[in-house]
């Protein structure tokens, strides 16, 4: 399993085969999105809704020994791209590592301008979704 | 872009007034079909808002000097250019909002809450704003009173004999718009009028959507209140008219309390200042109401017949358009429209819709526009919503369409 860090450079090189060019970015995202698998519909349920994002987006959690395994999905094709990039870098990290990551890779491609202020905000929220599922897993370890 | 001219309006002529439309979005020409949101200022609103700031900035009414005389007369002489706008009978009867929701919410608060008893009914339609749908249900729950709803047919129209019969003699109050910001319908406000009259119910009408496109006559259409909000009509942010009978605003209490709407204040009593005054606590937004008189100006050179005829062709051209494409459903397809058009695309969802077109320098709006009883009335979360302008033009539209048509090709394969 590469770094957070490492995975964020390969997304970043990725996109600037991209040029900056709006409408190709937001097509690539989207084609990323496609390949994330959808969830179960029993899973796309309230309970594991983001909260603060415009389009509905699901995020589930789950162990597989000292990693963290995510799963996500939305209705909106950009909004799924987005999610797909955060299960990319996080699915499969130390729950230590994700609560110490301080992701630049939006930034760094400019999709944070491409995007807009709400989905700006909708993706801080996904964020923030999945370090409370890595701090909750760091609570569950420490006390086994 | 070349642009067609319109039989009778210049249209290139009107669009080099607007200096907002001259700029490239995300590297393409600007686009700007969101205009039932807001529309775009002439330069000569611009204008009008600096030469205030720079030349005559002044608190009105009281002062006694120069410039006080010169601010009061500029913000009064917006006053009569509204009630002439919408041939109200007198300016006793144009009070100065910040707009249309500020305007609801001073009549279900001032009318509303002296009038209404328990069980008597209030009726709105399926086609309102948010902001003509929850004035009325916190009123209707001070007061204990009913808040009805008229149904709307398929096509998006207010159903009319539906409305005659929730029509009784506890009906109190009728909130209707003149045409909806979501789909664009022209409802139809005279006949609503008098139908509500009939059982001595008041009527206040939405007219955000109207201001700019149709034709206004409080008096004709007899209407008890009408509201507007200034920036729909190419005027200002913040600023907008309630229009009242004067009899009705007589009966009114004040829905504010503070300087201007005052005749004498004590500390055991105060009088209240007369209309249209009494409606109108502290330092008004002077400015913004001085600009709104261009922009009433700029509305009645061009004539709204004018106007009327070359936005229904661009709707046309868009209904065209849209229709053409296979997975395009039109959303609202009442005969009677303003210059709106709402639409789903099967598969794609509003949102990506509305961003890929951005991508391509096309404003449009997503979403469910605030009216979220009529989106599920439909069976939909939200649409694409474009509403044209006078100074939009059928090769925009062709830009929009083919935008549509390829993102279709991309993302719904």
């Amino acid at each position: 399993m590469n770094s957070i860090a490492t995975i964020e450079n390969e997304i970043v090189n990725e996109f600037s085969l991209l040029d900056g060019d709006q409408e190709m970015t937001l097509y690539y995202l989207m084609e990323l999105g496609q390949k994330l698998p959808a969830l179960p519909e029993a899973a796309r349920k309230e309970e594991n809704e983001v909260k603060g994002c415009q389009s509905k987006v699901w995020l589930t959690a789950r162990a597989e020994g000292n990693k963290m395994i995510l799963e996500a999905d939305s209705n909106t094709a950009i909004t799924k791209g987005l999610v797909s990039l955060l299960v990319r870098v996080f699915s499969g990290q130390a729950p230590d590592d994700v609560l110490a990551a301080e992701l630049t890779f939006m930034k760094r491609i400019g999709l944070d301008r491409f995007i807009g202020t709400q989905r700006s905000n909708g993706f801080a929220a996904m964020t923030k979704q999945i370090k409370f599922y890595a701090l909750a897993f760091k609570t569950q370890l420490a006390g086994i | 872009m070349v642009s067609v001219v319109s039989p009778v309006l210049d249209i290139e002529e009107i669009r080099s007034q607007f200096p907002v439309l001259h700029q490239k979005v995300n590297g393409q020409p600007l686009i700007y079909f969101d205009n039932a949101a807001t529309n775009q200022k002439p330069k000569r609103v611009i204008d009008a808002l600096t030469s205030y700031y720079s030349g005559y900035n002044a608190n009105i009414h009281r002062g006694i000097h120069t410039l006080a005389e010169k601010a009061t007369r500029a913000y009064e002489d917006t006053r009569e250019a509204m009630r002439s706008f919408i041939n109200a009978r007198s300016v006793e009867e144009i009070i100065f909002t910040r707009g249309v929701t500020e305007s609801i919410n001073l009549v279900a608060a001032s009318y509303g809450r002296t009038f209404l008893k328990a069980g008597d009914e209030v009726i709105i339609s399926g086609l309102e704003h948010h902001s003509n749908i929850v004035p009325w249900q916190m009123v209707c729950e001070e007061k204990q009173a009913n808040l009805k709803v008229i149904p709307i047919t398929e096509s998006g129209e207010i159903d009319i004999e539906a409305f005659q019969k929730l029509l009784s003699g506890n009906t109190k109050i009728v909130a209707v718009n003149h045409a909806s910001n979501s789909l664009g319908t022209i409802n139809p406000i005279a006949s609503i009028i008098s139908m509500a009259h009939q059982v001595g119910a008041v009527v206040l009408v939405d007219g955000a959507q109207a201001a700019a496109h149709l034709e206004i006559d409080v008096q004709a259409l007899d209407a008890d209140f009408y509201c507007i909000s200034s920036h729909k009509m190419f005027g200002p942010t913040g600023t907008g008219i309630l229009f009242g009978k004067k009899e009705l605003l007589e009966q009114m209490p004040p829905y504010m309390g503070g300087g201007e709407m005052i005749k004498d204040v004590t500390f055991a009593k105060t009088t209240y200042n007369n209309l249209p005054y009494k409606f109108e606590a502290g330092t008004p937004n002077i400015a913004d109401v001085v600009a709104l008189r261009e922009a009433v100006n700029f509305i009645k050179e061009l004539g709204k017949e004018n106007i009327a005829t070359h936005e229904d062709g661009l709707l046309k051209h868009a209904q065209d358009g849209l229709s053409s494409l296979a997975k395009v459903k039109l959303i609202g397809t009442s005969e009677q429209k303003v210059s709106v058009q709402s639409f789903v695309v099967d598969g794609i969802h509003h949102f990506d819709i509305g961003q890929m077109l951005d991508a391509r320098g096309i404003a449009v709006r997503t979403g469910h526009h605030c009216t979220q009883p009529l989106m599920e009335s439909f069976g939909l979360e939200g649409t694409v919503r474009a509403s044209f302008s006078v100074y939009n033009t059928r090769e925009e539209i062709e830009v929009m369409v083919e935008g549509i048509s390829k993102i279709i090709w991309k993302l719904g394969r």
